[in-house]
């Protein structure tokens, strides 16, 4: 009886001393040495994985930073610049300071609502619906609609607005951009905050001609070239009938606001107009441009 | 009865235009020739503003090999060449056409009379139907002298001639079965010379017993030409099941038709491929069906490409009925509604039909109750409920291992799925996604 147990006992001891030595030769050969400071630069990122550096994840962006020993090039939108000080001072290098951004709808919600061309009612998403045709306000440029981007946003900061156009949430945004790679029309862009959070930009993508345009969509950009001409800072131009403000030269003086014939140029967070005392005629005369409203007609597919 | 062995359905078939002998659309005012009207690249102008054309003068040039020549289809002066937006509002290349009289090129036969010889040579014939810019019209309007130029290696066994029109609406195969028989039989003689073949089928669906009759009657003057019948099921007029029902052969995952030895071709495409061959006539002229529950009268016509969707209303209806819920380019299972009523009409349109609200409205979408009906009703075998799980949760890998690509757009599934989810959508939407990623990995 004992003797079975020791038989069993020396054989598995011999297996298990065999298995460690394999295990350790092993170990040894195959050995991967990680830098610590990967963890740790890593703990202090926020974790969601939300792919706006353009690495794969978190852990990959702090591989990255330790790879490269400094922060050129890369920045973590979400943290900002606190997470950028931290993992600047893991590194023992200087922080990387990044003007703050935002993501900015840049299609005009005007045209939507009751003046659509057609009824969809397929599949609802943006992207499939791309693909069918130019979408309920007639403008093949335009916003569709289906909330693409609000099912990509992490960060609860993109919502579809009134006007079936999205309307996103400064606060919360954290320029990640998983919204401007979702929208198949490409009309979110990441502009950055501006000082005072006081932005201007162009909100609309229509490349058409003019008057094309201006069927399309009453607050259409008609690519007039009026607001390059007034810009003080030649940080407008126009290509394709379409223009485009460089936020990086924008001063936010807003005279091109003032000038656009179709309203397509939009402020943010500036202050309301102060009630004026005199009656003044508001609207220019060409803001009122009667938009032929086509046949209803359903959508299959 | 032959049939194809898997899946089908069978919807209504409101065949209610099959009894309107085909009429002639007159010529509007002016006239836009979109450049792409078929699969592939568009068709490069050849003409500027100012130039006088005549009626079936090349106007877009094939430069490229995934395209098809485009003749213009009225006589008069080219006004400008830019581009206008087509039936779903997508701007495409164009020439715009004003009507001046309706002068013909003198190449053109125009008489009446039927030319049963063809003298020609397969790869002459090839070479003619690329000159003339036939395309199939069965719906995907693919290059036709493609389709007919066999790839080395490979040999063709059977031609299959779709005569199906599964499509529910549809009548211009139907009427061009009945009035243009032998033309049609010509065209079919002339494609299996060129792919020398020795049988040609046409597969005709039993739901027309005269169309079978007659065309039985008429192929009795023809060598090596069977009309097939077969049994009514949807989708039978897509190539790969029309082959399973005429030939019992399986086309594989990923491959073409050609790879089971077979060649389909649509009914109007052969009476088009007669025309071009025997009478010189390029594809300047759609037969398409003006159809719909609530329309006061139904109609077949031959309209020259290029007249708007509109012009068509006008002249056959006078105008949309008041409960028009959908205008729809092509049968109520694969058409596409069509948004701009301006546009012009190309080649491969089968129909204008007009559907009533109530019925174009899709029913709303419930949860799938796992049921399956989708699987049973894929014509491919494939499972339609998991793509839709799958695109959605993106996982386009797993979509592609489980041959998403072989999805034939049919919209069976959709049809039979008892919580209306749109299946097909969401298929199509993975295909393009599958796509997207097969070449980014390229």
């Amino acid at each position: 009886m004992t003797h079975d147990i020791l038989i069993a006992v020396l054989i598995l001891g011999a297996l298990g001393v065999l298995f460690a030595v394999v295990l350790y030769i092993v170990a040894q050969k195959f050995k991967v040495v990680e830098d610590p400071l990967i963890d740790e630069v890593a703990e202090v990122l926020p974790g969601a994985n939300c792919g706006g550096c353009g690495k794969a994840g978190c852990r990959a962006f702090a591989e990255a930073c330790v790879a490269q020993g400094n922060m050129d090039g890369l920045r973590c939108a979400p943290g900002g610049d606190a997470v950028a000080a931290k993992v600047a001072q893991l590194l023992g290098c200087a922080v990387a300071q990044g003007e703050p951004q935002v993501a900015v709808v840049r299609c005009n919600p005007a045209n939507c609502g009751e003046k659509r061309k057609s009824n969809y009612d397929g599949l609802r998403s943006c992207a499939f619906q791309n693909t069918v045709y130019t979408g309920e306000s007639g403008c093949p440029f335009g916003c569709l609609g289906c909330g693409d981007c609000v099912a990509a946003c992490q960060f609860d900061a993109i919502h579809m607005g009134p006007n079936g156009v999205p309307v996103v949430d400064a606060d919360k945004c954290t320029a990640c951009g998983a919204c401007a790679k979702a929208c198949p029309r490409r009309i979110i862009e990441l502009r950055n905050k501006g000082k005072k959070e006081r932005r201007v930009y162009v909100s609309c993508m229509n490349k058409e001609k003019g008057a094309v345009a201006m069927k399309s969509c009453a607050n259409a950009c008609i690519g007039c070239g009026k607001c390059a001409k007034v810009c003080p800072m030649e940080a407008i131009t126009v290509t394709d009938n379409l223009s485009y403000i460089d936020f990086t030269k924008c001063i936010a003086c807003r005279k091109c606001v003032t000038e656009c014939p179709t309203k397509a140029i939009h402020d943010v967070g500036f202050p309301a107009p102060a009630v004026k005392p005199a009656p003044k005629p508001e609207a220019p005369a060409a803001e009122k441009v009667e938009i032929p409203v086509a046949e209803k007609v359903e959508v299959k597919n | 009865m032959k049939t194809f062995r898997m899946g089908g359905v069978h919807p209504e078939e409101n065949k209610i235009s099959n009894d309107a002998a085909i009429e002639v659309m007159p010529v509007g005012k002016q006239m836009v020739v979109l450049m792409n009207q078929h699969l592939g690249a568009p068709a490069t102008p050849i003409v500027q503003k100012g130039d006088k054309v005549k009626v079936g003068q090349l106007i877009g040039e094939a430069q490229t090999f995934m395209c098809a020549n485009v003749h213009s289809p009225v006589s008069g002066t080219v006004l400008k060449v830019e581009p206008c937006k087509d039936a779903f509002g997508l701007a495409k290349p164009a020439v715009y056409i004003n009507v001046e009289g309706d002068e013909w090129m003198e190449s053109i036969d125009r008489t009446p009379d039927i030319k049963r010889e063809c003298t020609l040579e397969p790869k002459e014939i090839v070479a003619k139907l690329k000159e003339m810019g036939i395309v199939g019209l069965g719906g995907a309007t693919f290059p036709a002298h493609i389709k007919y130029s066999i790839p080395e290696g490979k040999k063709a066994e059977y031609l299959i001639v779709n005569a199906a029109e599964c499509e529910p609406y549809l009548t211009s195969d139907y009427r061009v079965m009945m009035e243009h028989a032998e033309e049609v039989c010509i065209g079919v003689s002339i494609l299996r010379k060129a792919l020398g073949v020795p049988n040609a089928y046409i597969g005709i669906e039993s739901n027309k017993p005269l169309a079978i009759a007659h065309m039985q009657e008429v192929v009795k003057g023809f060598e090596g030409i069977i009309v097939e019948p077969l049994k009514v099921k949807y989708p039978q007029g897509a190539e790969k099941q029309l082959i399973n029902a005429v030939t019992g052969r399986k086309v594989p995952s990923g491959k073409l038709p050609i790879d089971v030895g077979c060649v389909v071709s649509n009914l109007g495409t052969c009476f088009s491929v007669y025309e071009a061959i025997q009478k010189n006539k390029p594809l300047i002229e759609n037969i398409l069906t003006v159809t719909g529950k609530e329309l006061p009268s139904q109609h077949n016509y031959i309209v020259r490409i290029g007249t708007t969707y509109n012009e068509i209303i006008a002249h056959s209806i006078g105008q949309l009925p008041e409960t028009t819920g959908k205008v729809i380019s092509g049968g109520t299972m694969m058409g596409k509604a069509v948004v701009n009523l301006d546009a012009p009409t190309v080649k491969g349109n089968s129909s204008v039909l007009v559907i009533g609200e109530k019925e174009a409205l899709r029913a709303e979408e419930t949860n799938c109750i796992r049921c399956g009906k989708c699987m049973h009703a894929c014509p491919m075998g494939l499972e339609p409920y998991l793509f839709s799980a799958l695109v959605k949760n993106n996982r386009i890998e797993e979509a592609k291992e489980h041959n998403i690509l072989d999805c034939i757009e049919c919209g069976c599934c959709f049809f039979s799925c008892p919580a209306n989810k749109p299946l097909t959508d969401e298929i199509r939407l993975g295909k393009n996604k599958v796509r997207a990623m097969m070449a980014a990995k390229k």
